[in-house]
């Protein structure tokens, strides 16, 4: 070339290169086109592992963990109508409990137990099956657990 | 809005919902998303505007050329930092390039980008090849060379990339040159401009966005922008050299002309053949515009109900009143009245300006203005005092940043790829 | 300038830009849409037993990793009020992570709405989460490939990878995505295939006690989840995007946006 309007041309080339090199210590040796194919399947291989080694908070195992050590509660909960309730979804997720955490939350709130029981005028809904209390009615501001018993909630339970 | 102060998600601190709209749903492309194809835009079209001279030949834009070539250089990286500031991991910006994912139109970024930059590149230094030599040349036979000097002369060694033959055969090359790479440019520059509106156009998630049109109307705009900012720029450029020269005072900027009647005609010259081109890509963007309106009100989709009360109540004025009428329909009447004055042109050209920026604002923000649920809106609070980093990056922080930086660079630019100098000592 | 030198310097350019192209290893002809031929996930709602208690999204932001004050959500429950004059009203209260507690409906700077008891014709709760696309927008919009479609349904967001360019916020029909507020990539709902790549189901699927949601695989015909989806009229949300979505509804009603 010896033209000398090749010059630039000739240094773009130089910097192309130089992009390719550093494009090949930069981007992960498993970083490419999978199975699915380029549209829905470019990604990196190893970031599948990843996900899958992620640890899980929840046990959801239909409160067997739970009634390891806390058997009556269990057994009290699965003979009321709140059999259906998992432990975790009240108490929080188990993780490594006793272990870690040592002790689970005990969330006494109203708050709680209005996500089933506050009244809502939804007659073609799950929600109407439900027995539910209007909050601004039914003594606000007391904790429903002062006088029901989550675990056993037939009337006769209450404190 | 400020409930949670201490833990806003991201476009939160900027957007109240109205009705029914989702729990994600907040406006997550903000003002540099705006800012970002409005800047591409000037860089397309102020190509566009230096190639009708240097590809078509129209000698009476030759002046106006090399302005528009070296401010186009100095928006480049400008029209990068929108993207730098949006992004929410900067610093993997390089990835687009490193990774590109080509069935996303944002990853044709990284290719367009660079090929646009490298031909505005090479075609600067055919242009300023034969002052790059000159300039070095003098220097390293300077008797008493500063610091200063030293620096400049490796600065300007360099950029000869080594070619140090001005012979007259080497710059006739230099010309030849100079016309393959404006007409390579011209495509290059519409599709760096083209793939931003496909960026939206292919969104079929969103019923404003979603639209064919979308990539033309975005390309006639961009043009009718750039055509608007080298008109504006150029006429303060030359009315500050006519105040001079009636000073008849000697300055940088003034060369080459004897007097205040030479500079006037030249103005004049140049200043209506580029109105006569913005008139026609104006009339050109306004009526994609139009057609892609009325279609969607004819065909009135599912979208069309809380799309028509974006466009007809909630952001009547912006759309109406500040984009169509104060930038569109008053400059138009403005350009076709007789006796077209220069004064009258820089008037026009703000306004038009001002009007292709709204066009970006009411096509990025007015898509976010409604819910996916199409039963909610959401409205923008642009954040003029920034509360955090990223309020001041998609605010009025992030904002004068982006748009003062062009001119910052252009000063540098000029330092070595100097505008005006005088007809004898370029090209 | 004459038109062959235009013509070269053209097809010199084209092909200069094709080297770079050809070193990113565009299309393998070989590699074509693969699935899993043995697992297929899919998610199966059920709007007629959801009673709106928001557990599954409690479960969701502590399994997942979604500060519960912070105002995104990878899974959320809406709520549908039909009044007598034809008018319908629609909230979802921080996306449903304290439950539905009140009769009063949110829409937020609107100001909140109490429809009479007695002029609600129709009213149910319909719990949303990402759909795990066949064809998903959001993965072919991603600039750089840090989202993608796994062999056996889920797609997952690589958070190394991702640039925070919110175009797959923007891509999704269904506003399942959205910022991780610690991470700064993009997130959503991707099935907890933590828990369910190793033998459990979904933190939703756990928590909820009226079995309004539950997961399953296409593959295997004898899981309920499959055999409701091939027997059952069930619906899809917003079909007509191309998406092919794999979250399957029963019971979904005309008014679900």
């Amino acid at each position: 070339m010896k033209n000398h309007v090749w010059r630039p041309l000739q240094v773009v080339i130089v910097l192309v290169a130089l992009i390719l090199v550093f494009r090949h210590f930069y981007v992960p040796k498993d970083f490419g086109i999978q199975d699915q194919g380029y549209m829905y399947g470019f990604h990196r291989l190893g970031n599948e592992k990843e996900w899958k080694a992620m640890k899980a908070s929840y046990k959801f195992d239909g409160n067997e963990y739970c009634k390891g050590c806390h058997e009556d509660k269990v057994k009290s909960l699965m003979a009321s109508p709140h059999k259906m309730i998992p432990c975790e979804d009240c108490h929080g997720p188990a993780l490594d409990h006793p272990d870690n955490p040592p002790k689970l939350q005990i969330d006494r709130r109203r708050e709680l137990c209005l996500r089933c029981h506050a009244s809502l005028p939804y007659p073609t809904s799950g929600r109407h099956v439900i027995p539910g209390i209007d909050p601004f009615g039914h003594n606000p501001g007391i904790e429903c657990v002062n006088c029901h018993n989550p675990h056993n909630v037939s009337l006769e339970g209450m404190k | 809005m400020l409930e949670h102060a201490h833990m806003l998600v991201h476009g939160q601190a900027w957007t109240t919902k109205e009705f029914f709209v989702l729990p994600n749903e907040y406006i997550y492309w903000a003002i540099q998303i705006v800012m970002y194809p409005y800047m591409t835009g000037l860089v397309a079209g102020a190509f566009v505007l230096s190639s009708l001279y240097h590809v078509f030949g129209i000698k009476q834009l030759k002046e106006i050329a090399r302005f528009a070539l070296v401010f186009s250089f100095a928006l480049l990286p400008v029209a990068m930092m929108p993207l730098l500031l949006h992004l929410q991991q900067p610093f993997r910006g390089i990835e687009v390039m490193m990774t590109p994912h080509f069935t996303s139109a944002i990853a044709a970024f990284g290719i367009v980008f660079s090929t646009y930059a490298t031909i505005v590149a090479c075609e600067l230094y055919f242009v300023y090849r034969k002052y790059f030599v000159e300039t070095a040349l003098a220097l390293k036979n300077k008797p008493d060379k500063s610091a200063v000097d030293g620096i400049r002369q490796i600065i300007f060694s360099v950029l000869t990339l080594g070619v140090w033959d001005i012979s007259e055969q080497a710059v006739a090359r230099d010309h030849k040159a100079m016309g393959v790479l404006a007409g390579i440019g011209i495509p290059v520059a519409c599709f760096l401009h083209g793939y931003a509106g496909f960026i939206f156009g292919s969104v079929k998630a969103n019923a404003l966005w979603m639209t064919p049109l979308m990539p033309v109307i975005f390309i006639m705009s961009a043009i009718v922008s750039g055509i608007a900012l080298c008109l504006l720029v150029y006429i303060i450029v030359m009315e500050t050299r006519k105040q001079l020269a009636k000073a008849k005072r000697r300055s940088r900027l003034h060369y080459g002309f004897q007097d205040e009647e030479h500079i006037r005609g030249v103005e004049d010259q140049e200043v209506k053949l580029a109105t006569k081109a913005l008139l026609y890509f104006m009339i050109a963007a306004i009526s994609l515009e139009l057609l892609d309106l009325i279609f969607r009100g004819y065909t009135a989709m599912k979208s069309w109900d809380v799309l028509r009360q974006v466009i007809y109540q909630r952001d009547f004025y912006k759309i109406f009143v500040l984009q169509y009428g104060v930038g569109n329909l008053v400059p138009f009447v403005l350009l076709l009245l007789p006796g077209l004055s220069v004064r009258r042109t820089f008037l026009i050209s703000i306004l038009v300006l001002f009007g292709v920026f709204m066009m970006r604002w009411n096509v990025v923000i007015g898509g976010q203005a409604f819910s996916l649920t199409f039963h909610g809106f959401m409205d923008y609070h642009f954040p003029v005092i920034p509360h955090n980093l990223e309020t001041f990056k998609e605010g009025l922080g992030g904002v004068l940043c982006v748009a003062a930086t062009p001119f910052i660079l252009f000063y540098i630019f000029n330092k070595f790829m100097p505008v005006f100098i005088a007809e004898k000592e370029s090209e | 300038m004459e038109r062959r030198d235009f013509l070269k310097s053209t097809i010199i350019a084209v092909a200069g830009a094709a080297v770079p192209m050809a070193a990113l290893q565009l299309v393998n002809p070989k590699k074509v849409f693969a699935a899993n031929p043995d697992l297929q996930w899919v998610f199966l709602v059920d709007t007629n037993k959801c009673v709106g208690c928001g557990m599954c999204v409690k479960a969701c932001k502590a399994e997942n990793e979604i500060p519960y004050e912070a105002d995104v959500t990878r899974t959320w429950v809406e709520r549908y009020v039909v009044t007598r004059d034809g008018k319908m009203l629609a909230d979802s209260p921080k996306g449903a992570r304290d439950g539905f507690t009140s009769q009063v409906i949110e829409q937020g700077e609107a100001g909140p709405v109490s429809p009479k008891p007695e002029d609600i014709t129709k009213a149910f709760f319909v719990p949303k989460l990402c759909n795990q696309c066949d064809n998903p927008p959001c993965v072919q919009v991603c600039p750089v490939g840090a989202t993608y479609k796994t062999p056996d349904g889920p797609v997952l967001i690589d958070r190394t990878w991702c640039i925070g360019c919110g175009y797959c916020v923007m891509g999704c029909p269904y506003g399942a995505r959205f910022f991780h507020p610690k991470y700064h990539v993009a997130d959503k709902c991707n099935f907890c295939y933590h828990r369910i790549s190793n033998g459990m189901k979904t933190a939703c699927v756990g928590a909820c006690p009226f079995g309004a949601r539950q997961i399953g695989n296409l593959k295997d015909p004898n899981d309920p989840v499959t055999k409701a989806i091939m027997e059952q009229r069930v619906g899809v949300l917003k079909s007509e995007y191309g998406t092919k979505p794999q979250a399957f509804y029963i019971g979904l009603s005309k008014e679900v946006c």
